[in-house]
């Protein structure tokens, strides 16, 4: 397991850890102890999942340039 | 007369000569085009005996004649053929003497899409050969990006087409970088707009992004030209945010597909590419719960399954300890009556025992054991002498049967027989020898009448040459001495004189011709 914290995880990171959680519970060779510990920890990386889904709210913006072209903002874009 | 003439507009202008305006023409055509550079078509190209290249450079609405002289025209790379499309470098001068005007081309190479394609091979070779192609610098993409960068124009259906994919498949923040997307200042913005997302920070006011795509719709290869540019390769290279390109159709390939991450067909797949499907994730989510929960219950109900199995094999203490402790008691209470009935058992075998050792028995077994040594030792003696007695007249049978009578008759037998025997064979010796003996003389008698010396005696003779007998006057004549056998004697003549066959005795036959008889 990685030391990363659950709620520090990027999507993919909790997605893999969740994968691997699940092996070892379906494997069935867990103490009683470590499954209830890993039951535990899949329902957290789940809930990390969830979060990173259901903020992918969308906003797009467009990037506006001074005179050198160089980046000073960004304004909402609509309509596309 | 008028002193004063009519005033004729101009008439006091220098005049030129023909040559003067000429020379003038072309001192200012040949300074104004001392140098240039002019795209077209090759017209009609001639090449005179000379070595000097004559053509005509057009375009739709002008024609222009143009000389390569003979120099030039050799150390060109590509020669000129009608319709070719070129790009002419040279300069214009006049040809007083027929009132023209002419390039003479100093550079000719050919343009258009074919040499365009030639440049772009020979820039993707060098950039190649940089290492910025390379497949150990591409990058994964992350999996699901929080920021993407678009780099496009800011109108058109790129853009569109993009986010509405992205939509469709997980919404997401996008950042976009308008630039231009052909022309001349396409190059340059793109390469900024790499770079310049490169240069954001994680989480400010404007988020770097974790993946950038570069994206522009079909084209001419002259539209997409600017993606080609060594610029934008570069930048793309460089960028540490992963990059995927979709410039153009599928068809088309620009350089910055070379240096990207990934090359998308078009920019709807380069946005299906960039992120996973949202809802696919969300039901893969649920499936993992899902799995977990199934697990985990399955762990409990198999554990509690096992824990009531193991529970009722498990015997009570009780019963562990009544099965042995009965059993001892049933020895317990027959081990006193065992032991009395071994105690009386042993007594018993003892008294059997010595009731056999008592001192009566033991005389009355001496007593019968003497009387049966005394039975064989009478019995001894009678045996023995009637042995000897038995072999003594067996002996005696044998012999009376031995004597000497019978020998002596047989042999008296058989000499008589040989006496008799020897006898006859004297007497049949002597008749045979006798036999044989008279045989003998008769044969003796007849050899003597065969035998040629008998024949001498009637008045033949046997002439001789050396030992061999002649028998002929022809051997005869050629011997010198003839030896003559008659009946008695023998005698050696020479045939001294040519002898006459007539006179010639008659030669005697062979001794051993049988015929005579």
């Amino acid at each position: 397991m990685t030391e990363t914290p659950v709620t520090e995880m990027t999507f993919e990171q909790a997605m893999r850890e969740l994968e691997h959680v699940v092996g070892q519970l379906e494997r069935g060779d867990v103490p009683l102890d470590d499954s209830i510990r890993l039951y535990e920890r899949g329902a957290e990386l789940k809930k990390r999942c969830e979060v990173k889904l259901k903020e992918a709210e969308e906003k797009v913006a467009a990037i506006t340039l001074d005179a050198d072209g160089e980046p000073k903002g960004t304004t909402p874009v609509d309509g596309l | 007369m008028d002193l004063i003439d009519d005033p004729v507009p101009g008439a006091n202008e220098p005049e030129f000569t023909v040559s003067e305006i000429s020379g003038a023409i072309k001192r200012a055509i040949e300074g104004e085009f001392g140098h240039v550079r002019i795209r077209g078509e090759l017209g009609r190209v001639s090449r005179p005996r000379s070595g000097h290249v004559y053509l005509d450079l057009k375009d739709d609405r002008s024609v222009m004649s143009a000389v390569i002289w003979k120099g030039v025209a050799a150390r060109l790379q590509v020669q000129p053929e009608e319709g070719m499309e070129v790009v002419a470098t040279g300069r214009v001068t006049t040809f007083p003497g027929q009132s023209k005007y002419q390039l003479v081309i100093e550079e000719l190479k050919p343009a258009g899409l074919g040499a365009l394609m030639a440049m772009l091979e020979t820039r993707r070779k060098a950039l190649a050969a940089e290492g910025l192609f390379d497949e150990a610098r591409k990058r994964p993409l992350p999996f699901l990006p929080e920021v993407i960068g678009v780099i496009t124009s800011p109108s058109g259906a790129v853009i569109r087409d993009i986010l509405h994919r992205l939509r469709d498949r997980c919404p997401r923040k996008v950042l976009l970088w308008p630039v231009a997307v052909q022309g001349e200042r396409c190059a340059p913005e793109v390469a900024r707009a790499i770079a310049g997302f490169n240069a954001l920070s994680p989480g400010g006011a404007m988020p770097r992004p974790d993946l950038l795509i570069v994206a522009r719709g079909g084209g001419s290869i002259e539209d997409l030209w600017g993606f080609n540019e060594e610029a934008v390769v570069r930048a793309a290279a460089a960028s540490d945010i992963p990059l995927i390109s979709a410039v153009g159709h599928e068809t088309d390939t620009t350089l910055i597909d070379f240096a990207s991450d990934r090359r998308a067909p078009t920019p709807t797949a380069a946005a299906e590419m960039a992120v996973p499907v949202r809802l696919e994730l969300l039901s893969w989510l649920d499936g993992q719960a899902g799995r977990i929960r199934q697990a985990v219950g399955q762990g409990v109900l198999l554990r509690g399954q096992r824990l009531r199995d193991v529970a009722r094999a498990l015997p009570r203490a009780e019963t562990l300890v009544e099965g042995p402790s009965q059993r001892l008691d049933a020895w317990g209470e027959r081990l006193p009556q065992a032991l009395l009935r071994g105690v009386e058992r042993r007594k018993l075998h003892l008294s059997d025992m010595t009731g056999a050792l008592r001192g009566g028995t033991l005389r009355r077994h001496l007593a019968e054991d003497r009387r049966r040594l005394q039975e064989r030792s009478v019995q001894l003696v009678p045996a023995f002498s009637r042995g000897v007695t038995n072999r003594r007249s067996s002996l005696e049978k044998l012999d009376g049967r031995l004597s000497l009578r019978s020998i002596s008759v047989d042999l008296t037998t058989k000499r008589e027989k040989l006496q008799r025997i020897s006898a006859q064979f004297a007497k049949a010796a002597r008749y045979r020898q006798q036999e044989l003996r008279d045989r003998l003389s008769s044969l003796d008698r007849l050899r003597e009448t065969l035998g040629y010396r008998e024949t001498l005696k009637r008045g033949y003779a046997v002439v001789r040459d050396g030992g061999k007998v002649v028998t002929t006057a022809k051997s005869a004549s050629k011997a010198l001495e003839l030896e003559i056998e008659f009946s008695d004697d023998k005698v050696v003549v020479s045939p001294a004189s040519k002898p006459q066959p007539r006179k010639k005795p008659p030669a005697p036959p062979p001794p051993e011709q049988g015929d005579l008889f």
